[in-house]
């Protein structure tokens, strides 16, 4: 059995020609999210016109605009983009370091522990939106510690963690309940923040956390990925590749909890976009290689999309997490699949 | 070409927690040629060469290339010179074959630096050479066991190493494709004067392929040498507790090891089907 011969021609050429796909998908994503940007801005209580928006941006005073659109709308937006861009990258990282499409970090408990320690530092405590994002940091952390050394050892080390951190998460939900009820403000648009997540009441000055973490957090992990490509092939491959294997995860591990934690202490944890945005990205941008960028911009897609619809498609408005809440079936999915195949996924 | 590299285990010992597995080996793969490493079950076959290819840590004891610890060697610069493929690779999803092979070049990579035309040239000789030239744009889940473990071979090669270790590339293949890969092993031998070491469970098929068999038995390396030296009934017993007759194989004119087994003695004349 002898093969044809190839050249490095037509291998460049194979090359090319997947790379484009990934390309020309990731830019219709984008111009996706600037359509789905405009319309943010441009909806609302009273419409303004893209001349309006435009003005309000680059600084003109716009009478109704400039308040509408630069004091409610614009942080909404901002919002809205990073904490999808956070969501989706950390869950893209996760999901393919651990080769399992379940282990994303909304999935396994940690944005419900950031999620918990952001409800009591900002409703029980009052603190600042820094404070705030720091105890959601080392909480999430904390969290995804606990996950880790209540599933390690043993066989079946993927679904266990899984199995473990859903049942983390759970608690911690319930923690974020108890919270919400003992805090004098009880009342439905927190509750739903915190356990949901939503972009109602987005402050301008509570948002310099969540700008700096994607700034840096992002750029972390891109740098990484090409360690992460390797470690997709399995520890012993990535080892054999030159790959520190320990220092890459650790790297990609910390970067990617941070980046949830950051987004779920201004935003809450939006419900299931960190585990449907690498999914998404992948089908967008065709399989072989991690879409964390695209994962990040179908990230930003979900949140702007689903925020948009739960404000104008019904009578009522709903939070954006009230939205992408119907997420669940896609989980119900992956866990029967996963209890078929015996806990591997 | 390779003749410069040397890989060899110093008084090597290893394991997992405080379990010894591995116990004081003294070993030097012979540059340019095929090493294999043959035991019984749980002998430290794999462990070996998985602390040779630096996956499992030395207890005691050192892996040496070429006169430095390979501990010692950044991590990167020793992926350029010793390669391995593990026993379990694992293929991303719906990954296209050209691209998982290029994933072997990681090494001689920088971060953000561009495809470059030794890359592609590295693939497309690998696929050429393993020949699975024509399946470069297919998907790796739609090949069969014995096409998707070329390439597998195919992405080792990429690597572009003077040395390369397989762990047990023949497990999950038939018969017909355990000895297509072991073939192209040679090829790649012959061709490239890369030095192989594997590990092989089939003690005729390491005896046909091997020019230098290290046994193990324990821990320990109880033989090493030429198979037509090494390979007798004493051995056979020492190392699998087996009772056998070695001859000569019909083909190759390597030892050929024939378990007596407790049934079906018979002392009939032998040589079905041998050629006219």
């Amino acid at each position: 059995m002898t093969g044809l011969e190839t050249s490095a021609a037509t291998i460049r050429a194979g090359r090319i020609r997947r790379a484009r796909r990934r390309t020309i998908a990731s830019l219709v994503l984008a111009v996706l999210l600037v359509v789905l940007a405009a319309a943010m801005l441009m909806f609302g209580n009273t419409f303004y016109t893209p001349a309006q928006v435009w003005g309000v941006i680059v600084g003109q005073d716009v009478p109704g605009a400039s308040f509408t659109v630069g004091t409610l709308r614009i942080p909404r937006l901002v919002a809205g983009i990073l904490a999808g861009i956070a969501f989706g990258v950390a869950g893209s990282t996760f999901q393919t370091m651990l080769r399992n499409p379940l282990a994303s970090p909304d999935v396994i408990g940690i944005t419900s522990g950031a999620s918990a320690a952001a409800v009591l530092a900002l409703v029980v405590l009052h603190w600042s939106a820094g404070a705030t994002t720091a105890l959601a940091l080392g909480v999430g952390i904390a969290t995804a510690v606990v996950i880790y050394l209540a599933a390690r050892g043993g066989e079946s080390t993927g679904g266990r963690l899984i199995l473990i951190g859903i049942g983390i998460g759970a608690m911690l939900d319930a923690v974020v309940q108890f919270l919400v009820q003992r805090a004098s403000e009880w009342d439905v648009a927190v509750a739903m923040r915190w356990l949901t997540g939503s972009l109602n009441g987005v402050q301008p000055d509570r948002l310099w956390p969540l700008v700096a973490g994607v700034v840096v957090l992002v750029p972390v992990i891109l740098g990484v990925s090409r360690g992460l490509r390797a470690l997709e092939l399995g520890d012993a491959s990535a080892t054999a590749l030159g790959v520190s294997v320990s220092s890459t995860r650790v790297i990609l591990i910390v970067a990617a909890v941070a980046l949830a934690c950051v987004a779920t202490a201004t935003t809450g944890p939006i419900a299931f976009v960190a585990l449907l945005s690498g999914p998404i990205a992948t089908r967008i941008v065709g399989p072989g290689a991690p879409a964390l960028l695209s994962a990040g911009l179908v990230g930003a897609c979900l949140v702007l999309g689903a925020d948009l619809i739960g404000q104008f498609a019904f009578d009522t408005a709903f939070p954006v997490g009230v939205i992408t809440g119907i997420g669940a079936p896609y989980l119900l999915f992956l866990l029967i699949r996963m209890s078929r195949n015996g806990g591997s996924s | 070409m390779t003749l410069d590299h040397s890989l060899a285990a110093n008084a090597l010992s290893s394991g997992y927690g405080s379990r010894t597995i591995v116990d004081g080996v003294d070993l030097e793969l012979p540059p340019g040629k095929i090493s294999v490493i043959v035991g019984a079950n749980a002998c430290g076959k794999s462990t070996l060469l998985k602390t040779m290819s630096r996956l499992v840590r030395p207890s005691s004891g050192a892996v040496v290339l070429d006169g430095a610890a390979i501990d010692k060697v950044p991590t990167k610069k020793l992926a350029t010179t010793l390669g391995l493929l593990p026993q379990q690779p694992i293929a991303p999803e719906g990954i296209a074959v050209a691209d998982l092979v290029g994933r072997g070049r990681h090494p001689h990579q920088k971060m953000f630096r561009a495809w470059t035309t030794e890359d592609d040239e590295a693939v497309a000789e690998a696929l050429t050479a393993t020949g699975v030239a024509d399946l470069a744009d297919r998907s790796v889940d739609e090949l069969s066991g014995g096409q998707r473990q070329r390439v597998w071979i195919a992405m080792a090669l990429a690597q572009n190493t003077d040395v390369l270790l397989l762990d047990e590339p023949t497990t999950f293949l038939d018969l017909a494709h355990q000895v297509e890969v072991l073939d192209l092993l040679t090829d790649l031998n012959l061709s490239r004067g890369t030095t192989i070491a594997m590990v092989l469970h089939d003690i005729n098929l390491a005896a046909r392929y091997a020019d230098h068999l290290f046994a193990m038995r324990a821990g320990k390396l109880v033989a090493s040498g030429a198979p037509s030296e090494v390979v007798t009934p004493a051995l056979i017993d020492q190392v699998f507790g087996l009772d056998a007759e070695v001859i000569l194989d019909p083909v190759s004119h390597t030892p050929l090891v024939i378990p007596r087994g407790r049934h079906h003695a018979d002392s009939r004349p032998t040589h079905i089907g041998a050629p006219a």
